[in-house]
């Protein structure tokens, strides 16, 4: 085995987990069962080890500024302790990755990648930050990720993590989503963000390395009288799926752009620099074209009606009204990019790109499942959206 | 190494079947662990003419779908309806009550034993 192991390793195996090849690294793809830790997160809370996404720290005088050159989204306008979902652009516009990057100081930010783009990100930031006052490195290897899911999190991860600032957890207390903050894990420093990629409310945490098994350590034994279990990579695909949120490789990638993707609000056209000059960003003419045109391909939902699940690269079809079981003689509207049973909805979910002349919500559609056809129907994003009370 | 019931015999596409007649085929433990949660059944009617070693049907869990082979040849005479019904049966009992279809044995394929299949799924 050639693959990377996180600091974590050696939890999840004494855990009995089953382990998978993702982006070159060994993650646990499950512990026990792959429902069971959906709905844990659902309806409790979920541990995840998300050490083998790529962090980069970008610091300098002109940090925000390089930012606002290299991605498609506005850092200058980003205030410190706040996040942003953004993606970086080939020039021709198509996506290299799918970003989170957080404002951590006035002149510091911290951008975590995907595991499998890693490299290219830190690639593309390297060669885009020529001419700029700016450091870029890469901070993956002394870093674990860990994620604690669901309704309880908050109350899990208040237990385990102190206030930097000494206010007795009041500053955690008015964490907003997507806004981070450091804090402390005994004597360590960490950084804890109020994001996550699973639909519910949710916190991940930064923490050097060394300390990662004692902190997933502490977050499993405050987290079990609560519900908490470790979740691995297949939970975290599902509940993805059903927030409707895009993956890369899946949904995205070099030919798609953020457009396609249904993401056009991150893409700042007219963003600015913090002393007011137009900023020329990577992608941006390409990206501008592509607004203005009529899109080829659009990103919808389809709820299966049926039991059979589609999955990726399976055929979305117009089935013929006089033969509505004979797949091969349907017109193909479109590929699923992404495809599972919900275990939450029960029943399959998918979603796809198809041609815009199917897209309007309530569409039936068919997909073909290995040679037969799987009624569907177009649904809006995403699948499931939790009670927020 | 798993220890597999000493009366089923094997496939190495991780099907056994008893030697009751009719006899009774399912998974093992081995592929109901690999699969993950088991989520949809596509069984052979009854009635259907099966053959050792081709695809019969499909078992579809969260993360993905395996094809389902036959480790007999002969004659579908009962599917299991309630694991149709709740799938999640075959993750809990593969060797009971997680069991797939009952076949008039005509023919057996190539089929391990006990201690042979725990050595191939070692």
């Amino acid at each position: 085995m050639t693959e990377k192991k996180t600091p974590l390793h050696a939890e999840h195996e004494a855990l009995g987990a089953s382990m998978t090849d993702f982006g070159g690294w060994q993650m646990p793809l499950r512990y026990t069962s792959d429902l069971a830790e959906h709905r844990a997160v659902r309806e409790a809370a979920g541990l995840f080890d998300l050490s083998h996404m790529g962090g980069l720290s970008i610091a300098g005088p002109q940090a925000a500024r390089f930012l606002d050159h290299a991605l498609v989204g506005s850092f200058s306008a980003l205030r410190r302790g706040k996040a942003r979902y953004t993606m970086i652009c080939a020039a021709d516009g198509g996506v290299l990755d799918d970003l989170i990057a957080y404002r951590t100081g006035d002149e510091e930010f911290f951008v975590v990648a995907n595991a499998a783009n890693a490299e290219t990100v830190l690639v593309a930031l390297l060669e885009r930050a020529a001419g700029f006052d700016v450091q870029v490195r890469d901070v993956s290897a002394a870093q674990a990720l860990v994620a604690v899911q669901g309704p309880r999190a908050a109350e899990i991860v208040r237990e385990v993590l102190q206030d930097a600032q000494g206010t007795d957890g009041a500053a955690f207390d008015e964490l907003k989503y997507y806004a981070c903050l450091g804090m402390r894990f005994g004597d360590e420093e960490v950084l804890v963000a109020r994001t996550g990629y699973t639909g519910e409310d949710g916190f991940e945490i930064w923490v050097a390395a060394p300390h990662a098994v004692a902190l997933w350590r502490a977050l499993l034994a405050a987290g079990e009288p609560q519900g908490l279990v470790p979740a691995g990579l297949s939970a975290r695909d599902s509940l993805r799926l059903e927030a409707g949120m895009p993956l890369y490789g899946h949904e995205l990638d070099t030919t798609t752009t953020p457009y396609d993707a249904g993401m056009g609000r991150i893409v700042k056209l007219d963003k600015v620099s913090d002393d007011g000059t137009p900023v020329e960003f990577v992608g941006r003419d390409a990206l501008a074209a592509r607004r203005e045109s009529a899109p080829a391909r659009v990103l919808v939902g389809l709820r299966g009606t049926a039991r059979r699940p589609a999955r990726a690269g399976h055929a979305v079809v117009q089935p013929d009204p006089a033969r509505p079981d004979d797949v091969a003689a349907a017109l193909q509207v479109g590929t699923v990019t992404s495809g599972a049973p919900s275990p939450t909805l029960g029943h399959p979910v998918a979603m796809a790109y198809v041609t815009p002349e199917v897209s309007a919500e309530g569409t039936e559609l068919a997909v073909d499942v290995r040679g037969r056809a799987e009624p569907f129907v177009v649904v809006p994003l995403p699948f499931y959206r939790r009670d927020r009370g | 190494m798993a220890d597999f019931p000493d009366n089923l015999r094997y496939s190495v596409e991780h099907e056994w079947v008893d030697d009751a007649s009719p006899a009774t085929v399912g998974v093992t433990s081995v592929a109901a662990e690999a699969l993950g949660d088991v989520v949809y059944l596509e069984l052979p009617e009854v009635g259907a003419t099966i053959e050792a070693g081709t695809v019969i049907g499909e078992i579809e869990s969260t993360k993905s779908v395996s094809e389902l082979y036959s480790p007999v040849s002969g004659t579908v005479v009962e599917v299991n309806q309630a694991a149709i019904d709740d799938p999640a049966v075959v993750n809990a009992e593969p060797f009971g009550a997680g069991w797939l279809f009952k076949v008039e044995v005509s023919e057996a394929g190539q089929l391990l034993s006990a201690e042979e299949y725990a050595q191939h799924a070692g």
